[in-house]
């Protein structure tokens, strides 16, 4: 099929009055979700999940991709008017948004943070367009070998970047990966760590999982907060539009520079938006020619890190579609969803079904085009949102959270998973292990395991094989490399500091 | 709730030493030298190098209680919130079945609602309306079979 066959087919797709109505109500839930503090991006995806379930494929992706796109904004929100980032993604920048609310720029730092999230956000799906069909046309000819190495990669990356602890990091993946091999899904079909239960034949069921990982565990934190609420700044917000057109024409390398480094970070597995946030903020202040006026309400570095979080979004599509590799948690949870609706991620996926693809790339594009008119509601009810009680939401929440476990399996032992998994990531945070390796584990597991043993019966016992093709062996370098780049710097510090003594 | 590392790392190498036994006496794949036990069993020797580090690191590092519970654990209401929640799911997963999704839903929504503070003569509106909405949102519109129970002969 040509390109535009494609297109017909795929705005058939989406320009359909089902999943236009599902984008606007996901649009509005994922703006509600981001808005509140303690709720984040990726527990509106978690909790979307289980009504996913129930739909057919392309508008499950596109509640998904419309709901996260929102929330990434919406996280502003609070930052800008209670100096609490909504979602992680907003913290970067939550105390320079705070500063101009005190100056009385509400609206500019807010307008900043919707108009150029969009910006960004259509970058990145610019480049998720641009590189994924061609991308999949090289991933045809992958074999096993090429697949563990990039999943190893993957992981490591996951490992590596942003965590504190690279010990406790590496510790969290290995436990997703013990929990990706229960079950009989395995090359021996033998069931693994069942106990003689036969709910745990089929394995962990992941969307229970993930809602305990992820929202179960945001209400035991909440529950136990001590902390007294903070106080709104009520104000009266101006239109948030105005002097856009005149930011964008006097950041314009800015807005550049953030699209590009945040739809780069998405790429790289592990990393998402958050970071994306944190990296280009930063990248903000040392390349200004006012780097003295940031932290005091200045809104360049808003501008640049509100069109990295978003751009990241797409492109932490690209590993996710093309390898099945999801470059943050988001995206680990919508390959969750891919794989439920038979669209099974990959570069078959460009091959078998093209139009689905093109449609994805459409819902990106219409999710940041509605991006403008719903956020700009959004930041309209701000105050209302912030008013929600969370002692009333977190409740509902939870007991969303135990239908929606329930409903997949339609059996209660998905609300035991979800119960057992929410402590689990509960205390792993409490204690300083980080939870999206472990999900990536999950996500993982099965496919690395896959081809670790479909390679090593080909290999025979020779493990230079594992470095013959071509693509293979510069991955495999690549990843080695990254593997054990900290263990040789710290050998090398040590070898070093020795003579001192 | 946060325990040492020497003690986490203790539990964890204790966990990756029964997987590997566990997967030593999972029966090898006729004709291959790779099976069902090779990939936890790797991914459990790792964890057991991983952990061992862990110990040995926190050995070395400054002298803390093994277990140090949050500020939250000495206000009587926070614990009691916490364990709440955790309750509110094991009704849920034992007693659903029998006393309905409806009643069910509206207990740990009053109870929840009662433990944070919510004001007294809201608590059963929102409960009820709440637990009536997300009933209609999973059995009418996406047909989840949510249990009847003791409502059984209700329903609508």
């Amino acid at each position: 099929m040509d390109l535009l066959t494609l297109a017909a087919a795929a705005a058939k797709l989406v320009f359909d009055p089902y999943v236009l109505l599902v984008m606007v109500c996901s649009a509005a839930f994922g703006l509600f979700v981001g808005a509140i503090p303690g709720l984040t991006a990726t527990m509106a995806t978690a909790l979307l999940v289980p009504i996913t379930f129930f739909m057919p494929p392309v508008p499950a992706v596109a509640a998904i991709v419309t709901a996260t796109a929102m929330a990434i904004f919406s996280g502003d929100i609070p930052g800008a008017l209670l100096r609490i980032p909504g979602t992680p993604a907003s913290a970067a920048y939550a105390d320079e948004a705070y500063q101009m609310t005190l100056k009385g720029q509400a609206e500019t730092a807010l307008g900043a943070g919707l108009v150029f999230s969009a910006i960004g956000g259509l970058f990145g799906t610019a480049v998720l367009i641009a590189a994924a069909p061609s991308l999949a046309e090289v991933a045809l000819k992958f074999s096993s070998f090429e697949y563990f190495w990039l999943v190893v990669l993957g992981l490591s990356a996951a490992v590596f970047i942003g965590s504190t602890s690279v010990l406790k990091a590496i510790i969290a993946l290995l436990i997703g990966l013990l929990v990706a091999s229960v079950g009989l899904d395995n090359p021996g079909g033998y069931p693994r760590f069942t106990f003689g239960n036969t709910e745990l034949m089929g394995g962990i069921s992941m969307i229970p999982m993930m809602v305990g990982m992820f929202a179960i565990s945001e209400i035991l934190r909440f529950v136990v907060n001590i902390d007294p609420p903070a106080r709104i700044l009520v104000q009266r917000l101006g239109n948030v539009f105005s002097g856009m057109w005149a930011l964008t024409k006097k950041y314009p390398r800015q807005i550049l520079r953030g699209s590009v480094l945040g739809t780069a970070v998405g790429i790289m597995p592990g990393a998402g938006a958050d970071m994306a946030s944190w990296m280009s903020y930063a990248l903000s202040k040392k390349f200004s020619k006012e780097p003295e006026k940031f932290g005091t309400g200045h809104v360049e570095g808003i501008v640049e890190s509100g069109a990295a979080n978003n751009s990241a979004l797409g492109g932490a599509w690209i590993p996710a579609l093309v390898f099945g590799i999801p470059g943050d948690s988001i995206t680990a949870i919508a390959i969750g969803v891919l794989y439920l609706k038979g669209l099974n991620p990959g570069p078959t996926l460009f091959l078998n079904s093209p139009e689905n693809v093109y449609a994805i790339f459409l819902i990106f594009i219409v999710a940041n085009i509605i991006m403008l008119p719903l956020g700009w509601l959004a930041i309209r009810m701000a105050t209302n949102i912030l008013r929600v009680p969370g002692n009333i939401l977190m409740p509902i929440i939870l007991l969303f959270c135990a239908v929606g476990a329930f409903a997949i399996n339609n059996t209660v032992f998905g609300v035991t998973i979800t119960l057992i998994f929410g402590l689990l990531a509960y205390v792993m945070e409490e204690n300083g292990f980080p939870v999206a390796p472990a999900i990536l584990g999950v996500v993982l597991g099965t496919m690395l395991e896959e081809n670790l043993v479909t390679s090593m019966i080909k290999a025979d016992g020779n493990p230079l094989v594992f470095f013959e093709r071509p693509i293979s062996a510069s991955l495999g370098v690549l990843t080695c490399v990254i593997l054990f780049w900290p263990l040789a710097s710290w050998l090398v510090r040590r070898i070093r500091a020795r003579p001192a003594h | 709730m946060r325990i040492h590392d020497a003690l986490s790392g203790l539990l964890l190498a204790l966990l990756a030493v029964a997987v590997l036994v566990t997967v030593s006496q999972y029966p090898p794949i006729p004709g291959q030298n790779v099976g069902p036990s090779a990939f936890p069993g790797l991914v459990a020797t790792l964890m057991l190098g991983c952990s061992l580090l862990l110990i040995w690191r926190g050995v070395r590092g400054e002298r803390r209680p093994l277990v140090v519970l949050g500020g939250w654990t000495k206000s009587t209401p926070h614990v009691i919130n916490f364990l709440l929640v955790i309750a509110s799911l094991l009704f849920y997963i034992f007693c659903s079945e029998f006393f309905g999704f409806i009643i069910t839903g509206m207990v740990i929504l009053a109870a929840l609602f009662y433990a944070l503070g919510v004001r007294t003569v809201l608590i059963l509106p929102i409960a009820i309306v709440a637990t009536l909405v997300i009933h209609t949102v999973f059995y009418k519109l996406l047909r989840v079979p949510l249990p009847w129970g003791l409502l059984q002969g209700l329903h609508w």
